[in-house]
C-alpha cells in the first residue's frame, strides 16, 4: 500500500507561489489560513533556497500525539487527516508540528479560534456528509479521483513532488543522478544534455563569442 | 394588590430556571475516548463512484499519474 508524502525539490522551486495558490484555489481554503507556503531561506542573497512546505503527513505524527480529543486519524495510504466535528481548536497541535501546518480560521469577533484546518493531502475528510458539505469543511478529495494534490500537479518546475513515497523518492534520486551536484546543477550539459562520447561542448571561437 | 409582584417573581424565577435548565438536556454531541481516535471513519478512497471500490484500479491509476511527474521517463534516453 502507498505511503503519502511530498518531496520539494530546493533546487528547482523558484519561488512563484503556485503551489499555495493552486491550494487556496482548488479548496476554497478562507482568508488568513494557509494550507500551503513557500518559504526562503537567505531571501535576497545570491543562492537562496525555498521549499514549499505543507503537512507533510509524518508517519510518526506529533500533532496525533498530542491532540487531548484524539481527532487524529491516518488513512490506509498514510495521509494524516482529522475530524472537525471533534476538534475544539485547542492549538496543541499548532505546538507540536515542526512545519507550522495547523492552521487556525477566526472563528468570531473577538479573535476566538476556530477548528484547526491544514492540508488534507487533497484526500477531503473524515465523515459521509454531502459532497457539499464535505468540500466546505475539507476541500476536494482529488485522491479519490486518482488525482494528485493540485499543489503538485500544478507546479511549473516539478519542484514539488506529490505521491508515493518509494515512488517520488525514486523521481528525486534518477534527477540528482542525472543533473550532478555544486556546478553541474547549471549548465550546458544538464539543459541540453551531455554530447555523445562524453566530451565537453566546443568552446566558441574568439571572435564568435 | 401586593401580592402581585410577587407572583410575578416566582414566574419569572420558574421562566428563568426553565430556560437555564434547558441545556442540560441538550443531546451530546460528541464522544471522547482517551487515547482513540473516535471521530467519523474514513472512506477509502477507491469507494468513489469514480472507481467503484476496485483497489487495483485505483492503485494504477494513481501509480501513473505519479509517475507522470517523472520528466526523464516522457524523455527520450540521453
Amino acid at each position: 500500500m502507498a505511503r503519502m508524502k511530498f518531496i520539494c525539490d530546493a533546487n528547482r522551486c523558484i519561488e512563484c507561489n503556485g503551489c499555495v495558490t493552486a491550494c487556496k484555489n482548488a479548496n476554497d481554503v478562507p482568508w488568513g489560513v494557509n494550507r500551503r507556503r513557500v518559504v526562503t531561506l537567505n531571501d535576497g542573497v545570491p543562492g537562496e533556497r525555498s521549499v514549499s512546505v505543507a503537512c507533510m503527513h509524518c508517519s510518526d505524527a506529533p500533532c496525533m500525539a498530542v491532540c487531548p480529543v484524539d481527532c487524529f486519524v491516518r488513512s490506509e495510504d498514510g495521509v494524516v487527516l482529522h475530524d472537525k466535528d471533534q476538534c475544539i481548536g485547542c492549538g496543541y497541535c499548532l505546538y507540536a508540528c515542526p512545519f507550522g501546518a495547523p492552521q487556525f480560521p477566526q472563528a468570531g469577533a473577538f479573535g476566538v479560534r476556530g477548528k484547526m484546518d491544514k492540508c488534507t493531502f487533497c484526500q477531503g475528510g473524515p465523515g459521509k456528509g454531502s459532497e457539499d458539505e464535505q468540500y466546505a469543511k475539507y476541500g476536494q478529495n482529488r485522491i479519490a479521483q486518482g488525482k494528485l494534490p493540485l499543489c503538485a500537479e500544478m507546479c511549473s518546475t516539478k519542484a514539488l513532488l506529490a505521491g508515493d513515497g518509494e515512488v517520488i523518492a525514486n523521481i528525486f534520486r534518477e534527477r540528482v543522478t542525472v543533473r550532478g551536484k555544486g556546478s553541474e546543477v547549471i549548465g550546458w550539459a544538464t539543459a541540453y544534455g551531455a554530447p555523445k562520447g562524453g566530451a565537453a561542448p566546443a568552446a566558441a571561437p574568439e571572435g564568435k563569442k | 394588590m401586593m401580592r402581585t409582584p410577587g407572583r410575578l417573581g416566582l414566574v419569572l424565577g420558574v421562566l428563568v430556571c426553565a430556560v437555564g435548565l434547558s441545556a442540560c438536556g441538550e443531546k451530546k454531541v460528541t464522544s471522547y475516548e482517551p487515547g482513540k481516535y473516535s471521530g467519523a471513519p474514513i472512506a477509502a478512497p477507491w469507494d468513489s463512484p469514480q472507481f467503484g471500490g476496485k483497489k487495483a484500479e485505483w492503485e494504477a491509476a494513481l501509480q501513473a499519474r505519479t509517475q507522470g511527474q517523472n520528466e526523464y521517463s516522457h524523455q527520450p534516453a540521453r
